[in-house]
């Protein structure tokens, strides 16, 4: 065999092996089927509410665990408060056109469901996922409240809150960029002396 | 000597032995060396400051005696370090802690300036956490590939370590990475201006390797990821990315994932915002919509001046920044240097480099000092000789699509000030007539 024919079987060779399909190699004994037990214990609530848990509670429940679990860090007047990291949940309305724009729950979330999932999963900071389902529908009533979202006997549960109609909710448009303007002439250098 | 003497001759005697000139490295290490020399001149003898070693390791170092000649003494014996390794205790580079009020939501910068080559090192890779840094008992993690899938899994890390793995180098850059410099010149230095970026070489497996093994429903749309930390951090992902180039990945430069990069399993996807790389990841959730996350709606969305706000910006723009000299360095005399720098676009690959000596006016090319991958950072490099004059010195990354980075005025013509993520804009470093390097906008 010359020694071009060894290098183009090699080559074959090589190609093959690369080119095997190594995913259609029946692989399924990898991994283990996931029981509805183990997935229930997980959630993440879309703006249409799917997946929010039975419960209740309004602003005036959820003004009383504010001031129990939240306000040490978030402040009094949901103001926030630098020193704790805590940003204001509330205020801002109206105040994303100008030149000190104020991110805040009242301001800017599109969704109130946002708020209930966030809390659920992430507060209060320092005991994550302490908070029963009635505490967070209260919290999140309240939290709605104070930014005169909703009114503070109204009560928030899992057909209601995805009713909410935030200030901010058309505020959004999605735009993956780059941004088309970039693209213009570009401008000649000044000439050379 | 008066003390001031002793300082101008001190100061004489650095300039006469730049590490500039030498190793091309930054003033910011001048700096160091002479604080501690100043510190050890309290208690030292004037004869003994050369040999002065610096009285506490840095940290990954451990602290040896330093022989006069080292070709005359027996050195250490090898597994003195227990097994694993340590750097010099003459490398002094640390990730610097962003100036933020709780440790437990915050971010640390990496040293760009120190950095050598393309890898940013695994421990000085820049951080970012929303509830801390969690400690994860491998052995009970577990990912959950589940929702609109034919047949809901759970993998542990051995299950994924049996499948085909792939190994890429990809950059990761925070979102808010320079978000301090759209209104004015803020960063004193390019750790603090460009150091939440990072490159690693990353290894595991493609989630389209998973989507098999679970099988994807005909709406299936978007992917969940969810981290396994106190924030159980949340985005959502759309599943065309996750099917082109969606990684789960398990190593990162050829060992495990770090704690703070997401051990034992962290989600990459090449090119987007690091928020979206959920770390700790334990499940991914098929879904036919967006969840609307805190983080995809409250945060890192793009507010523009008419008030409404850009959302599902993924990809990090071409952007570049010279690292030497950059901020707070300073050039000791006029004469040759290399001017240093790093390019990286999260849409391609980069193409080109240029260099601006005059604040844009005039580019000229840059050298590539390695090949371009994509999604991956890449050094340049450019031959300079300081006439001694202030000088603004620029760079802009020119990706293969053609998108040429943008100046700072034409990206805040277009988006404002407040849109605080995703800033890619030119930087401009001032190289005054004394030698010292500051950020400005031109």
């Amino acid at each position: 065999m010359s020694t071009s024919r060894i290098l183009t079987a090699l080559l074959l060779a090589a190609l093959i092996g690369f080119s095997a399909p190594v995913e259609a190699r029946d692989d399924s004994d990898i991994g283990t089927p996931a029981t509805a037990t183990e997935l229930s214990a997980f959630f993440a609530i879309p703006p249409d509410g799917e997946g929010l848990p039975p419960g209740k509670g309004n602003a005036v429940q959820g003004s009383a665990i504010y001031a129990e679990k939240c306000a040490m860090c978030h402040g009094e007047k949901l103001e926030g408060i630098h020193d704790t990291g805590a940003p204001p949940l509330a205020g801002g309305r109206n105040s994303l056109a100008t030149k000190q724009p104020l991110k805040t729950i009242e301001s800017y979330w599109p969704y109130a469901t946002t708020l209930y999932d966030y809390i659920w999963r992430s507060m209060p900071f320092h005991e994550p996922g302490s908070l029963t389902a009635d505490e967070v529908y209260a919290l999140s009533a309240y939290i709605l409240s104070v930014g005169k979202i909703i009114g503070e006997e109204d009560v928030m549960n899992a057909q209601s809150l995805p009713k909410v109609k935030m200030p901010n909710a058309n505020g959004f448009y999605v735009d993956a960029g780059p941004d088309r303007l970039i693209y213009r002439p570009a401008k000649a250098p000044p000439a050379k002396k | 000597m008066s003390q001031r003497s002793e300082t101008a001759a001190r100061a004489q005697e650095e300039a006469e032995e730049c590490p500039c000139k030498e190793g091309m490295k930054p003033d910011v290490d001048v700096a160091r060396r002479r604080l501690l020399l100043s510190a050890a001149a309290i208690t030292a003898m004037p004869g003994q400051l050369a040999a002065a070693t610096p009285a506490k390791a840095p940290p990954g170092a451990v602290l040896y005696d330093v022989p006069e000649n080292a070709t005359k003494v027996m050195g250490r014996p090898l597994l003195e370090d227990g097994g694993y390794g340590t750097r010099s205790q003459f490398e002094t580079a640390v990730r610097m802690r962003a100036d933020n009020p709780n440790d437990m939501t915050s971010w640390s910068f990496t040293p760009l300036a120190d950095t050598i080559g393309n890898l940013t090192p695994s421990g000085l890779h820049y951080e970012r956490h929303h509830g801390g840094i969690p400690a994860i008992d491998p052995a009970k993690h577990f990912l959950y590939v589940h929702g609109l899938v034919d047949e809901p899994k759970k993998f542990s890390i051995a299950d994924i370590k049996r499948l085909p793995s792939i190994t890429r180098k990809y950059f990761i850059e925070c979102s808010g990475n320079t978000l301090d410099e759209w209104s004015k010149p803020k960063g004193k230095s390019v750790q603090v201006t460009h150091g939440l970026l990072s490159t690693s070489e990353w290894t595991g497996v493609p989630f389209a390797t998973f989507a098999r093994h679970v099988g994807l429903k005909d709406n299936a749309s978007w992917v969940l990821g969810e981290g396994a930390d106190a924030a159980v951090m949340t985005r959502s992902i759309p599943l065309d990315k996750m099917l082109t180039d969606g990684l789960i990945a398990y190593g990162q430069n050829g060992e495990a994932l770090r704690p703070e990069q997401g051990y034992p399993l962290r989600l990459v996807l090449p090119g987007y915002e690091g928020n979206m790389m959920i770390k700790w990841l334990r499940r991914l959730q098929v879904s036919d919509r967006p969840f609307m996350t805190r983080e995809e709606t409250g945060r890192y969305t793009g507010l523009m001046p008419d008030g409404r706000a850009r959302q599902f910006y993924y990809a990090m723009d071409a952007k570049s920044v010279i690292t030497f000299p950059s901020g707070e360095m300073l050039l000791p005399k006029p004469g040759s240097y290399q001017i240093r720098g790093i390019a990286w676009t999260g849409r391609g690959r980069v193409q080109a480099v240029d260099i601006s000596l005059d604040g844009g006016k005039n580019w000229v090319p840059a050298r590539l000092d390695d090949v371009p991958e994509p999604m991956c950072t890449v050094r340049f490099s450019y031959p300079w000789h300081w006439d001694g004059k202030p000088a603004i010195l620029q760079s802009r990354c020119i990706e293969d699509s053609g998108y040429v980075q943008p100046a700072r005025s034409d990206l805040v013509a277009l988006r404002g000030e407040h849109f605080v993520y995703h800033y890619n804009a030119i930087q401009s470093w001032a190289v005054a007539a004394d030698g010292s390097v500051t950020n400005v906008h031109v």
